[in-house]
Protein backbone atom coordinates (compact mmCIF):
# COMPACT_ATOMS: atom_id res chain seq x y z
CA UNK A 1 0.00 0.00 0.00
CA UNK A 2 1.28 3.43 -0.91
CA UNK A 3 0.28 6.79 0.53
CA UNK A 4 1.55 10.17 -0.62
CA UNK A 5 1.22 13.51 1.14
CA UNK A 6 2.28 17.00 0.08
CA UNK A 7 3.98 19.19 2.68
CA UNK A 8 3.63 22.96 2.54
CA UNK A 9 6.65 25.11 3.42
CA UNK A 10 6.29 27.36 6.44
CA UNK A 11 2.72 26.36 7.32
CA UNK A 12 2.90 25.35 10.97
CA UNK A 13 -0.87 25.11 11.25
CA UNK A 14 -0.75 22.12 8.92
CA UNK A 15 2.53 20.64 10.16
CA UNK A 16 1.67 17.16 11.33
CA UNK A 17 -1.35 16.62 9.07
CA UNK A 18 0.48 13.96 7.04
CA UNK A 19 1.74 12.20 10.16
CA UNK A 20 -1.74 12.28 11.67
CA UNK A 21 -3.30 10.83 8.50
CA UNK A 22 -0.71 8.07 8.28
CA UNK A 23 -1.12 7.25 11.98
CA UNK A 24 -4.84 6.62 11.33
CA UNK A 25 -3.89 4.25 8.47
CA UNK A 26 -1.48 2.31 10.71
CA UNK A 27 -4.12 2.03 13.44
CA UNK A 28 -6.62 0.67 10.92
CA UNK A 29 -4.01 -1.88 9.87
CA UNK A 30 -3.72 -2.99 13.52
CA UNK A 31 -0.01 -2.26 13.73
CA UNK A 32 1.35 -2.56 17.29
CA UNK A 33 0.91 0.81 19.09
CA UNK A 34 4.58 0.94 20.19
CA UNK A 35 5.68 0.50 16.57
CA UNK A 36 3.13 3.07 15.38
CA UNK A 37 4.62 5.54 17.83
CA UNK A 38 8.16 4.97 16.50
CA UNK A 39 6.94 5.41 12.93
CA UNK A 40 4.85 8.52 13.45
CA UNK A 41 7.35 10.26 15.73
CA UNK A 42 9.99 9.79 13.00
CA UNK A 43 7.60 10.92 10.30
CA UNK A 44 6.46 13.94 12.30
CA UNK A 45 10.05 15.03 13.00
CA UNK A 46 10.74 14.82 9.26
CA UNK A 47 7.52 16.59 8.36
CA UNK A 48 8.29 19.46 10.74
CA UNK A 49 11.77 19.71 9.21
CA UNK A 50 10.27 20.15 5.74
CA UNK A 51 7.84 22.80 6.99
CA UNK A 52 10.60 24.57 8.93
CA UNK A 53 13.53 24.41 6.54
CA UNK A 54 12.52 23.46 3.00
CA UNK A 55 10.64 25.05 0.14
CA UNK A 56 7.98 22.36 0.40
CA UNK A 57 8.11 18.68 -0.30
CA UNK A 58 6.32 15.39 -0.15
CA UNK A 59 6.12 12.24 1.92
CA UNK A 60 5.71 8.79 0.41
CA UNK A 61 4.76 5.98 2.80
CA UNK A 62 4.77 2.36 1.69
CA UNK A 63 3.45 -0.41 3.89
CA UNK A 64 3.96 -4.09 3.28
CA UNK A 65 3.78 -7.10 5.57
CA UNK A 66 7.41 -6.82 6.69
CA UNK A 67 8.06 -3.13 7.03
CA UNK A 68 7.00 0.48 6.68
CA UNK A 69 9.17 2.59 4.42
CA UNK A 70 8.87 6.37 4.44
CA UNK A 71 10.57 8.74 2.03
CA UNK A 72 10.60 12.46 2.78
CA UNK A 73 11.64 14.42 -0.28
CA UNK A 74 11.98 18.18 -0.13
CA UNK A 75 12.73 20.91 -2.61
CA UNK A 76 15.77 22.59 -1.14
CA UNK A 77 17.74 24.37 0.14
CA UNK A 78 19.69 21.22 1.05
CA UNK A 79 22.04 20.56 3.95
CA UNK A 80 25.68 21.64 3.41
CA UNK A 81 27.13 19.43 6.15
CA UNK A 82 25.05 16.36 7.04
CA UNK A 83 27.47 15.21 9.75
CA UNK A 84 27.07 18.55 11.50
CA UNK A 85 23.27 18.47 11.06
CA UNK A 86 23.19 15.08 12.78
CA UNK A 87 25.04 16.42 15.83
CA UNK A 88 22.86 16.84 18.92
CA UNK A 89 22.15 20.50 19.51
CA UNK A 90 23.17 21.78 16.08
CA UNK A 91 20.35 23.76 14.52
CA UNK A 92 19.77 26.40 11.89
CA UNK A 93 16.12 26.88 12.88
CA UNK A 94 14.55 30.33 12.76
CA UNK A 95 13.05 32.11 15.76
CA UNK A 96 9.58 31.21 14.43
CA UNK A 97 10.45 27.50 14.43
CA UNK A 98 11.78 27.75 17.99
CA UNK A 99 8.61 29.51 19.10
CA UNK A 100 6.69 26.44 17.94
CA UNK A 101 8.74 24.27 20.32
CA UNK A 102 11.21 22.86 17.80
CA UNK A 103 14.64 23.71 16.43
CA UNK A 104 16.72 22.27 19.26
CA UNK A 105 18.92 20.22 16.97
CA UNK A 106 17.42 16.92 18.08
CA UNK A 107 15.13 15.89 15.23
CA UNK A 108 17.41 13.96 12.87
CA UNK A 109 18.94 12.05 15.77
CA UNK A 110 15.49 11.20 17.12
CA UNK A 111 14.47 9.89 13.69
CA UNK A 112 17.59 7.72 13.60
CA UNK A 113 16.87 6.42 17.11
CA UNK A 114 13.33 5.39 16.16
CA UNK A 115 14.12 3.87 12.77
CA UNK A 116 15.52 0.43 11.97
CA UNK A 117 17.09 1.94 8.86
CA UNK A 118 17.78 5.63 8.33
CA UNK A 119 19.36 7.19 5.26
CA UNK A 120 19.85 10.83 4.44
CA UNK A 121 21.04 12.40 1.21
CA UNK A 122 21.23 16.08 0.47
CA UNK A 123 22.41 18.39 -2.26
CA UNK A 124 22.69 22.10 -1.67
CA UNK A 125 20.32 24.01 -3.93
CA UNK A 126 18.42 20.85 -4.86
CA UNK A 127 16.98 19.25 -1.75
CA UNK A 128 17.12 16.59 0.94
CA UNK A 129 15.81 13.04 0.94
CA UNK A 130 15.28 10.96 4.05
CA UNK A 131 14.50 7.28 4.03
CA UNK A 132 13.06 5.79 7.21
CA UNK A 133 12.35 2.08 7.52
CA UNK A 134 10.69 0.47 10.51
CA UNK A 135 10.42 -3.30 10.45
CA UNK A 136 7.14 -4.95 11.37
CA UNK A 137 7.20 -8.13 13.45
CA UNK A 138 6.05 -11.28 11.72
CA UNK A 139 2.41 -11.99 12.46
CA UNK B 1 -2.94 9.25 40.39
CA UNK B 2 -6.20 10.11 38.72
CA UNK B 3 -6.57 13.23 36.58
CA UNK B 4 -9.28 14.57 38.88
CA UNK B 5 -6.80 14.50 41.80
CA UNK B 6 -4.21 16.31 39.67
CA UNK B 7 -6.81 18.95 38.79
CA UNK B 8 -7.50 19.40 42.49
CA UNK B 9 -3.80 19.65 43.49
CA UNK B 10 -3.06 22.21 40.78
CA UNK B 11 -6.37 24.03 41.20
CA UNK B 12 -6.67 23.49 37.44
CA UNK B 13 -9.63 24.11 35.18
CA UNK B 14 -10.56 21.24 32.88
CA UNK B 15 -10.90 22.61 29.34
CA UNK B 16 -11.74 19.44 27.47
CA UNK B 17 -12.07 15.74 28.25
CA UNK B 18 -14.32 16.20 31.29
CA UNK B 19 -15.49 12.57 31.02
CA UNK B 20 -11.94 11.21 31.23
CA UNK B 21 -10.91 12.44 34.69
CA UNK B 22 -10.79 8.91 36.10
CA UNK B 23 -7.80 8.27 33.85
CA UNK B 24 -4.62 7.21 35.67
CA UNK B 25 -1.33 9.06 35.38
CA UNK B 26 1.93 7.41 36.44
CA UNK B 27 4.60 9.90 35.39
CA UNK B 28 5.03 13.55 34.50
CA UNK B 29 7.20 15.27 31.93
CA UNK B 30 7.54 19.05 32.04
CA UNK B 31 8.86 20.92 29.02
CA UNK B 32 8.20 23.77 26.64
CA UNK B 33 10.38 22.06 24.06
CA UNK B 34 8.43 19.70 21.83
CA UNK B 35 11.70 18.26 20.48
CA UNK B 36 12.29 16.89 24.00
CA UNK B 37 8.73 15.63 24.36
CA UNK B 38 9.13 13.62 21.15
CA UNK B 39 11.97 11.63 22.72
CA UNK B 40 9.86 10.39 25.64
CA UNK B 41 8.58 6.85 25.62
CA UNK B 42 6.30 6.44 28.62
CA UNK B 43 2.74 5.34 29.05
CA UNK B 44 0.16 7.06 31.23
CA UNK B 45 2.08 10.30 31.00
CA UNK B 46 1.07 13.83 31.92
CA UNK B 47 2.68 16.67 30.00
CA UNK B 48 3.14 19.97 31.82
CA UNK B 49 3.89 22.78 29.40
CA UNK B 50 3.64 26.49 28.92
CA UNK B 51 3.88 26.19 25.15
CA UNK B 52 0.51 27.04 23.69
CA UNK B 53 0.12 26.34 20.01
CA UNK B 54 -1.30 23.65 17.74
CA UNK B 55 2.00 21.76 17.70
CA UNK B 56 1.67 21.12 21.45
CA UNK B 57 -1.35 18.97 20.62
CA UNK B 58 0.16 17.47 17.45
CA UNK B 59 3.26 16.43 19.39
CA UNK B 60 1.07 14.84 22.06
CA UNK B 61 -0.93 13.01 19.39
CA UNK B 62 2.25 11.53 17.87
CA UNK B 63 3.71 10.65 21.27
CA UNK B 64 0.48 9.04 22.54
CA UNK B 65 0.26 11.59 25.35
CA UNK B 66 -3.35 11.85 26.46
CA UNK B 67 -3.07 14.34 29.30
CA UNK B 68 -1.84 17.95 29.21
CA UNK B 69 -1.73 20.69 31.83
CA UNK B 70 -1.02 24.19 30.54
CA UNK B 71 0.83 26.09 33.26
CA UNK B 72 1.55 29.82 33.83
CA UNK B 73 -2.07 30.73 33.11
CA UNK B 74 -1.71 29.92 29.40
CA UNK B 75 -4.95 29.40 27.50
CA UNK B 76 -5.70 26.77 24.88
CA UNK B 77 -6.99 28.08 21.55
CA UNK B 78 -10.20 26.79 19.98
CA UNK B 79 -8.07 25.04 17.36
CA UNK B 80 -6.06 23.26 20.05
CA UNK B 81 -9.20 22.18 21.90
CA UNK B 82 -10.79 20.79 18.71
CA UNK B 83 -7.67 18.75 17.87
CA UNK B 84 -7.39 17.53 21.47
CA UNK B 85 -11.02 16.39 21.48
CA UNK B 86 -10.51 14.56 18.19
CA UNK B 87 -7.61 12.66 19.80
CA UNK B 88 -9.25 12.09 23.20
CA UNK B 89 -6.65 14.32 24.87
CA UNK B 90 -7.53 16.03 28.16
CA UNK B 91 -6.41 19.65 28.49
CA UNK B 92 -6.32 21.43 31.85
CA UNK B 93 -5.18 24.97 32.58
CA UNK B 94 -3.63 26.20 35.80
CA UNK B 95 -2.29 29.53 36.97
CA UNK B 96 0.72 28.09 38.80
CA UNK B 97 4.27 28.33 37.47
CA UNK B 98 5.94 25.29 35.96
CA UNK B 99 8.14 24.98 39.07
CA UNK B 100 5.25 25.13 41.51
CA UNK B 101 3.17 22.69 39.44
CA UNK B 102 6.04 20.20 39.26
CA UNK B 103 6.78 20.58 42.96
CA UNK B 104 3.21 19.96 44.01
CA UNK B 105 2.82 16.88 41.81
CA UNK B 106 6.18 15.45 42.91
CA UNK B 107 5.36 16.04 46.58
CA UNK B 108 2.09 14.21 46.05
CA UNK B 109 3.83 11.11 44.73
CA UNK B 110 3.94 11.42 40.95
CA UNK B 111 7.12 10.14 39.30
CA UNK B 112 9.48 11.77 36.84
CA UNK B 113 10.12 10.04 33.50
CA UNK B 114 13.83 9.88 34.30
Amino acid sequence: MRFEYNIEAGNFTKAGDASSSFKKVLKQLNVDPQIIKRIVVSLYEGEVNIVAHANGGKVICEVDTNRVQIKLIDEGPGIPDIEKAMQAGYSTASAKVREMGFGAGMGLQNIKNNADTFNIQSEVGVGTQLEIIVNLPKA
Amino acid sequence: MKLKEIASILNAEVICGHSKLERDVEAVFASDLMSDVLTIDSDKLLLLTGLVNIQTIRTSEMSDIKNIVLVRNKKASAEMIALAEENRIVIMQCSYSMFKSCGLLFANGLNPVY
